[in-house]
């Protein structure tokens, strides 16, 4: 753990002077204001790029979150394979993947996949 | 002895971020040159020794370029997203299993699962905060195309965890000993190999990046040391999946140079499928996710259950 955090702390290290060296290096700099606006094929931006979020990813963020979750539930059978009955463990787990597979399919049928409407 | 073994672990952890940086080098020349053969034409070979030393001539005329400041971005979290991307690329290389002189994680793969999902915040923020309407949106379908793929990742990888009961990496290479896990589950490792296309942003699934209707996707503002670095982290995620998959379904016994071999294939596989697909449709990529590849791991992953528990009992 000790190791670990020193690890951490040299790869901090070393990228934020990549990035530091990067500025420093590059001499050559001015700014105008047709420079520093956002690329939009030499145009003035023409509408601000704070839009608001799009709700089909919104909704397959949700769909992630609920199967995140789940993957999240399923992980520790790894760990409990030694620590309980087999016979019990076999039946949880069994019982846990119908669920999953079901829910799966439930959400298919339901056209909560589709992208387009 | 505790001072020297942590020095020594502090060396060969300095020898990996050096052979990772240089390996992403090669690997940028390695695609140049495969894609210019793909394409008929030669590609770099002028720079040093037939082309050798192009990766390092680029590195440095990439960081001595222009740094540029977006108005109206939100600068800071514009300058650092690309370093903490490629914090979490580099820390992922923690995982690599060696017996010694480096970290021996027993949960690393919960450890190599943070941190991919970690990466889907950098990605995103940079492009938020560039604030450039083609930006924004390459950012937005990047998370959302991530995070699709992350399951199914997830659950393909849980199904080979089920083989080897743990979530240690070393354990990979003593239980294919005898038979690689890719002849087990061929159509699992296909699903594999797709799946960390779309997770790293490669080419039939570049959406974050689509040159046709994006211009350049999350990193179109970013010049000089913010896309080097960008760039870096992507490149050395590719070749980290390619070494998990070389070490999850192709027998992983890294001390042997074959190891390394088949890394370096894996990684050509995925600099020719750039060179040969076309771009993918983004609805199709989609219903690839949830309709096709998160069913098959699931039902893949019944079956190996049943499997584990026919085999044990």
């Amino acid at each position: 753990m000790i190791m670990m955090t020193y690890i951490s702390i040299l790869i901090i290290l070393i990228s934020n002077i990549m990035m530091f060296l990067s500025i420093i290096l590059s001499k050559k700099t001015f700014s105008d204001r047709e420079k520093n606006s956002p690329f939009e094929c030499g145009f003035d931006p023409k509408s601000s790029a704070r839009i608001p979020f799009s709700l089909h990813f919104f909704l397959i963020t949700v769909i992630f979150l609920i199967f995140d979750v789940e993957i999240a539930l399923i992980f520790p059978i790894i760990k409990l394979f030694k620590m309980t009955n087999f016979f019990i463990w076999s039946k949880i787990s069994f019982f846990f993947i119908i669920i999953l597979l079901m829910g799966l399919y439930h959400e298919w049928n339901q056209n909560m996949l589709n992208w387009t409407n | 002895m505790m001072l020297k073994d942590m020095l020594m672990i502090f060396l060969g952890l300095i020898i990996l971020i050096l052979g990772v940086l240089i390996g992403v080098a090669f690997l940028t020349l390695l695609e140049r040159k495969v894609l210019g053969y793909i394409q008929i034409r030669k590609g770099p070979n002028k720079v040093g020794f037939i082309g050798i030393l192009q990766p390092f001539s680029d590195a440095i005329k990439l960081f001595t370029k222009e740094q540029t400041y977006p108005s109206f971005s939100n600068y800071l979290v514009y300058y650092f997203s690309p370093v903490v991307s490629f914090i979490l690329s580099l820390m992922i290389w923690m995982l690599i299993p060696y017996y010694y002189n480096l970290i021996s994680f027993n949960l690393g793969i919960l450890f190599f699962l943070c941190c991919t999902s970690m990466g889907v915040y950098t990605v995103m923020v940079a492009g938020w905060s560039s604030n450039s309407n083609y930006s924004l949106l390459g950012g937005l379908r990047a998370v959302a195309q991530t995070i699709s793929y992350e399951v199914s990742l997830a659950l393909i990888l849980m199904s080979s965890i089920l083989m080897i009961m743990s979530f240690n990496m070393m354990k990979f290479m003593i239980y294919q000993n005898l038979i690689w896990f890719i002849i087990i589950m061929i159509p699992l490792s296909m699903c594999w190999f797709s799946s960390s296309l779309a997770e790293t942003n490669r080419t039939p699934y570049d959406f974050a990046e689509g040159e046709s209707e994006l211009v350049s996707g999350f990193n179109i503002e970013y010049s000089s040391g913010g896309f080097a670095l960008i760039f870096l982290a992507e490149y050395s995620s590719i070749l980290f999946m390619s070494l998990l998959m070389v070490l999850i379904y192709m027998g992983g016994y890294e001390l042997t140079l074959g190891f390394y071999l088949k890394i370096s294939l894996i990684s050509f596989l995925f600099i020719w499928v750039r060179g040969t697909l076309p771009r993918y449709r983004y609805d199709k990529l989609m219903y690839l996710a949830w309709k096709m590849y998160l069913p098959i791991s699931l039902n893949y992953l019944f079956f190996y259950l049943g499997l584990k528990i026919m085999m044990f009992y």
